[in-house]
């Protein structure tokens, strides 16, 4: 047999549980042995329900430890990682979450997972200068209306019509009081240098810090945060932005020549 | 390729994120750290931040688990990539991966596969070891595996196969003794028959580590590579044994689940460092 027909048989002998132990494999006693062929399946599901674990923290504190365990192990066995990265693994969790019907009864729970896996990107995403409120002080007012901000490398927005920042604040301590979560949260995570920050936005900022994520001007968010409410302060949103370091600060000569 | 890095011949401790702080702030007398190359594939962040600092004070030695060298598939260009920037970044004084394959079809089962030990196979994993080498600009070590089955299409003996590997490739070998006391349980070998006819001059780093244990079907041993425990008695005594053969080499003690807290590991360190120094001079090499 090649090698690429035994890795065949192996791997598909590892996904599922009900087939034999393949054909070539044998032991120095000359025969296959299911429990041998045991300590790999359960090398590949163990390790990597771990890594969900690990990733999905406060997920797994909601749910609680055997039926995190149980939903990471059916996720497993249909979502194998796309490369080692496993910091990069279970961005499809979330998605999985929302049609695995034991957790139908928590609807927040999907978008909680997808606040997760954010955090997790936030954390690995590369360094760069934030932009402080220094560094748009010497703009015109018109000017500062055109500006188009870069989003700084870490920064993520995840929202939900549920309250996954007060649930996921909460799940940061020891013990978790109860909390209303029937309303909207968006959380904003930003971290300008090492130390990571979640926010949840006030929500008549959201729909301006999504325009300015998206590539919009100042003016064009700020408008269209005012037309969706009234009460929007746009300084204030924009003061607030640039303290949790949301922005990427650019080279000087870009800085004077804003596109 | 340039000059090959060396790792002291000492002892070395894996890095945890759960002792970032307590090394920094204590500087322990460790001779090198080793991460796993994975765990330091995102572009920056608190990881970045940690190993940079530590690696100003101790050697590091990169560890790879994911190149899937042993995969009958092409190695990921991607995967070579990210390693590459990892090597450039880092500069380690070492670069390891294991003789196993952990990918297939684009899948990562993060495991450390075994594969039938062919002239087939050997061609394929001289190609992937040759192509590793030529793209970080680096000589790299192999590691011997842990199995807990066997191939019967196998016709190379392990170590045959290792020595031909680096042989072939140039490629310096990794000698895992806790992976020789698995493999000698699991398949009815002497383990010191091992360490005699392994290569020993092309041995850049040792690993020690704990592994547990359970039965087969026939009731028979069977040891698990585990990682989650101390170094066991019959394993540091065939770490003795090998050091007398190899002379003092970097030796690296593995414990990557149920992390203990920094002063365990350091005292699995320095039993490793009391067995280094006393070999003596003369003893270095009895090969």
């Amino acid at each position: 047999m090649d090698a690429q027909a035994v890795e065949n048989r192996f791997a598909e002998a590892l996904a599922d549980p009900a087939r034999p132990v393949p054909a070539g494999l044998t032991s120095a006693r000359g025969e296959a042995d299911r429990l041998r062929f045991a300590v790999y399946r359960n090398n590949v599901h163990v390790s990597l329900v771990e890594a969900l674990a690990k990733t999905f923290p406060v997920t797994r504190r909601v749910v609680g430890e055997g039926f995190f365990r149980a939903m990471a192990r059916a996720y497993v066995a249909d979502h194998k990682p796309d490369s080692p990265v496993l910091s990069r693994y279970g961005e499809s969790l979330a998605d999985f979450v929302a049609g695995f019907p034991p957790a139908a009864g928590l609807a927040y729970l999907p978008d909680l997972t997808r606040l997760e896996y954010a955090w997790l990107q936030a954390y690995h995403a590369a360094e760069a200068p934030p932009l402080g409120a220094r560094d748009l002080g010497n703009l015109a007012p018109d000017a500062l209306l055109e500006r188009r901000l870069v989003p700084h490398p870490a920064t993520r927005l995840v929202e939900s019509a549920f309250a996954i920042g007060s649930i996921w604040s909460a799940h940061q301590e020891d013990n978790v009081t109860r909390m209303s979560i029937g309303h909207p949260e968006s959380v904003l995570l930003t971290r300008p240098h090492a130390e990571l920050h979640a926010t949840v936005l006030p929500t008549v900022d959201t729909p301006f810090v999504q325009r300015l994520l998206d590539g919009a001007s100042i003016g064009e968010a700020g408008t269209h945060a005012l037309q969706c409410d009234g009460a929007f302060d746009l300084a204030r949103a924009l003061t607030g932005l640039l303290a949790l370091g949301a922005f990427q600060r650019l080279p000087a000569h870009s800085e004077e020549n804003p596109t | 390729m340039s000059t090959a890095p060396t790792l002291p011949a000492s002892a070395g401790l894996g890095l945890k994120p759960e002792h970032y702080g307590e090394i920094l702030s204590s500087m322990p007398a460790i001779g090198f750290f080793e991460v796993h190359a994975e765990n330091y594939m995102g572009d920056g962040g608190p990881p970045h931040r940690y190993l940079s600092a530590i690696a100003e004070h101790y050697p590091l030695s990169l560890h790879g688990v994911g190149l899937s060298i042993g995969g009958s598939g092409p190695i990921s260009r991607d995967h070579l990539a990210r390693l590459r920037r990892l090597v450039e970044r880092y500069r380690p004084a070492s670069l390891s991966e294991h003789l196993a394959w952990s990918t297939h079809e684009s899948a990562y089962f993060n495991d450390l596969l075994p594969l039938p030990y062919t002239p087939g196979t050997l061609d394929c994993v001289c190609a992937h070891v040759a192509e590793v080498q030529d793209a970080l600009g680096i000589r790299m070590l192999l590691e011997n595996p842990s199995t807990y089955l066997l191939f019967e299409d196998s016709t190379i003996d392990e170590i045959d196969y290792l020595a031909a590997i680096s042989d072939r490739t140039g490629c310096g070998l990794l000698l895992d003794v806790n992976n020789v006391m698995v493999s000698a349980i699991n398949h009815r070998l002497d383990p010191h028959d091992y360490i005699r006819r392994f290569p020993v001059g092309k041995v850049g780093e040792i690993h020690l580590a704990g592994y547990d244990e359970t039965h087969d079907e026939a009731g028979e041993r069977l040891a698990i590579d585990a990682h989650a425990s101390a170094v066991r008695p019959d394993v540091f005594d065939l770490y003795q044994f090998t050091i007398a053969r190899t002379g003092p080499v970097a030796t690296l003690v593995e414990w990557d689940n149920d992390v203990p807290d920094f002063a365990t590991l350091k005292a699995e360190a320095d039993r490793v460092e009391a067995a280094l120094a006393h070999l003596r001079p003369g003893q270095r090499r009895v090969a």
